[in-house]
């Protein structure tokens, strides 16, 4: 199965998102890489917006993503509660 | 109260309309606020509507003649569901994070807590060669933004523009900096247009702008946005930080944050062209073929500045193309062939030059560093124990010994300089630098007769692009004819003057230059209080 991943600039404002992804995502490797963490998932990943509030104190949305993201790999499909990465084969 | 209305009747309109007007937004607080997905309909999609004054055709001339077959617009769709309010407040919010850290930069002597100045050779060639390359793509997306027929293809398109403008601008303003300081950045507009290295990324993106809507977008959505980026913002800017250099990481950042959405928006538009009608594949194919080997060439330059020109190196550009080009691209791959795409045709030519290709290049732009404006230099003994290390089956037996050599003329009072002019390929416009994919020690040179002219090519892949479009190429301006045209006559000195380089100073050796003598006496007097 092919790897997704998400990268996320290392800051104050993702250390509880990708705290948050580990949590949803038990099969995910994080990998950290100057000024950014790196994290890899089988086939893929799913970023919960419950969760990430859970972890962040505070209400979310997803979109905020968009401010400290690096890259991703993957199709993407995003709504209000989730954000997840997938490859079909 | 009835009397006081019937003497004020305009009185009891304005009440009456402010009690329908508190009921409105009650009813508006009840109502559940639009979801993501409805938000993105009325702010996209139906923001569309059928023509009736002038036919579909004349509204979007452009958009049939490459062959490429749609049924419906209306199954295109950005999975982001990202919507021009939302974007701009996070563009807002980038913006303003940017320029907090460039402000900071330029207010700590940012100029000074780089690793080494040798170091800013790689952000010289990233003013000339790249940035411009991001103006170009903006526009690009300015013009799809206005040819497809698709909302929200065209919604998407727009707000990428915006993005690549945008991402020109800042890469500028933060090299401005640098400008102040140090040589090299002053002339990147003229060294965009008649540079001879900055050909390669130019007339990628010349080539790119002068194809249809969908050409375009294979060119870059999926080939500069998917196969490259990647490799240039990621292992490239984690590089900048570990080099020290704040600004090139903050802009890099900012400006990758952006791709996620473009690469998206790229491979969401291939898998669209291919879902909506079976004779489109041989197409796209055709386009992943030749845009995939035109990325590769391009990548040459960015492996290059990752394996000799940073100082403190994350990984080299082996594994960076193993994790971001083969890992990311063969999971592409993988999941487009259940629509009939295979890897590109060129596919197994790349991976056999992986160990050679950041080598061969290194060693021409040394030798031609006289008509660099960047300096290059013999790596050190440390720097080639890493390149033994990384390329454990090639950088001892083909390369050590050339840079030995090298090392030997340059103690001897002989530095090796090549006066030759090279012999350019026709579509990449790379001074054929590169060995044959099967043996590292014959240079790779193909031709191909066309009315009556030779034209030359570093490959096999810039050869078979040319056949399937000689019309286009031969009308390709390249450097070295430029070079002996009027006004310069072959003159190298009119030359520089032409490329705004200035001879000693922008060009040649970094050891010995005025970048590393200023640097090492400012970050003196940065230390001391002498």
């Amino acid at each position: 199965m092919s790897t997704v991943f998400i990268a996320l600039q290392a800051n104050e404002e993702t250390r509880p998102i990708i705290d948050a992804i580990v949590r949803d995502n038990p099969a995910a490797v994080v990998n950290r890489e100057p000024a950014m963490v790196k994290i890899d998932a089988p086939g893929r990943l799913t970023i919960r917006r419950q969760t990430v509030e859970e972890e962040l104190g505070r209400a979310f949305d997803l979109q905020e993503l968009q401010v400290n993201l690096i890259t991703i790999s993957g199709h993407v499909d995003e709504d209000e509660d989730s954000f997840s990465l997938y490859w079909n084969s | 109260m009835l009397g006081f209305a019937a003497l004020y009747p305009t009185y009891g309109l304005i009440w009456k309309w402010n009690k329908r007007k508190e009921n409105e937004m009650d009813m508006k607080a009840d109502k559940k606020k639009l979801g993501l997905k409805e938000k993105y309909k009325l702010l996209t999609r139906d923001l569309g509507w059928e023509p009736t004054h002038h036919s579909i055709d004349t509204v979007f001339p452009y958009v049939k003649y490459e062959g490429i077959k749609v049924h419906d617009w209306g199954k295109w769709e950005d999975p982001f569901r990202l919507t021009m309010d939302a974007y701009w407040k996070y563009q807002a919010e980038k913006e303003r994070k940017y320029y907090a850290i460039i402000d900071a930069h330029a207010q700590n002597n940012g100029h000074l807590h780089i690793t080494d100045a040798r170091y800013l050779s790689a952000l010289k060639i990233f003013l000339q060669a790249i940035s411009p390359g991001e103006y170009a793509a903006g526009k690009g997306f300015a013009r799809l933004g206005r040819e497809f027929p698709g909302v929200g293809t065209r919604v998407a398109c727009q707000m990428q523009a915006i993005d690549e403008i945008r991402h020109a601008q800042t890469q500028i303003h933060a090299m401005s900096n640098y400008n102040k300081y140090y040589n090299g950045f002053h002339a990147f507009a003229e060294a965009r247009d008649r540079m001879w290295y900055c050909s390669l990324p130019r007339s990628f993106f010349d080539d790119a702008m002068s194809a249809g809507p969908f050409e375009f977008m294979i060119a870059i959505g999926f080939s500069f946005e998917y196969v490259l980026t990647n490799l240039l913002f990621v292992p490239f800017m984690s590089g900048a930080a570990y080099n020290g250099d704040m600004s090139t990481v903050t802009f890099g950042f900012s400006a990758q944050s952006d791709e996620a959405r473009h690469m998206t928006l790229g491979l969401e538009c291939i898998k669209f062209m291919l879902e909506q009608d079976p004779d489109n594949l041989p197409i796209v194919q055709r386009w992943i073929d030749k845009w995939f080997w035109r990325g590769f060439r391009i990548l040459g330059v960015v492996g290059t500045m990752m394996d000799y020109m940073l100082p403190k190196r994350v990984m080299s550009w082996r594994e960076a193309f193993e994790i971001y080009g083969a890992g990311n691209g063969g999971a592409l791959f993988n999941d487009l062939a259940r629509y009939g795409i295979r890897l590109p045709l060129e596919w197994n030519d790349a991976v056999k030059a992986l160990d050679h290709m950041t080598h061969q290049l290194n060693l021409g732009l040394y030798q031609w560093s006289f008509g660099t404006a960047f300096h290059t230099g013999i790596p050190s003994e440390e720097d080639m124990a890493w390149l033994t290390k990384k390329y454990p089956t090639t950088f001892d037996k083909y390369y050590r010994p050339r840079w030995e050599h090298i090392k030997k003329l340059k103690a001897a009072g002989k530095p090796f300089v090549n006066t030759g002019l090279a012999k350019l390929c026709q579509v990449c416009q790379i001074p054929t630098p590169y060995t044959e994919p099967d043996d590292p020690n014959t240079l790779c040179l193909r031709e191909t007769e066309y009315k009556g002219e030779i034209y030359h090519f570093c490959s096999d892949g810039c050869q078979r692009i040319f056949n399937d479009e000689p019309e286009k190429y031969i009308q390709a301006a390249l450097p070295m004819p430029q070079l002996f045209q009027a006004p310069l006559n072959g003159d190298i000195g009119v030359w520089m003057d032409w490329v705004g380089l200035r001879n000693g100073t922008d060009n040649g050796d970094y050891d010995g230059s005025e970048d590393q003598r200023n640097f090492a006496a400012w970050r003196a007097t940065a230390t001391s209080n002498q």
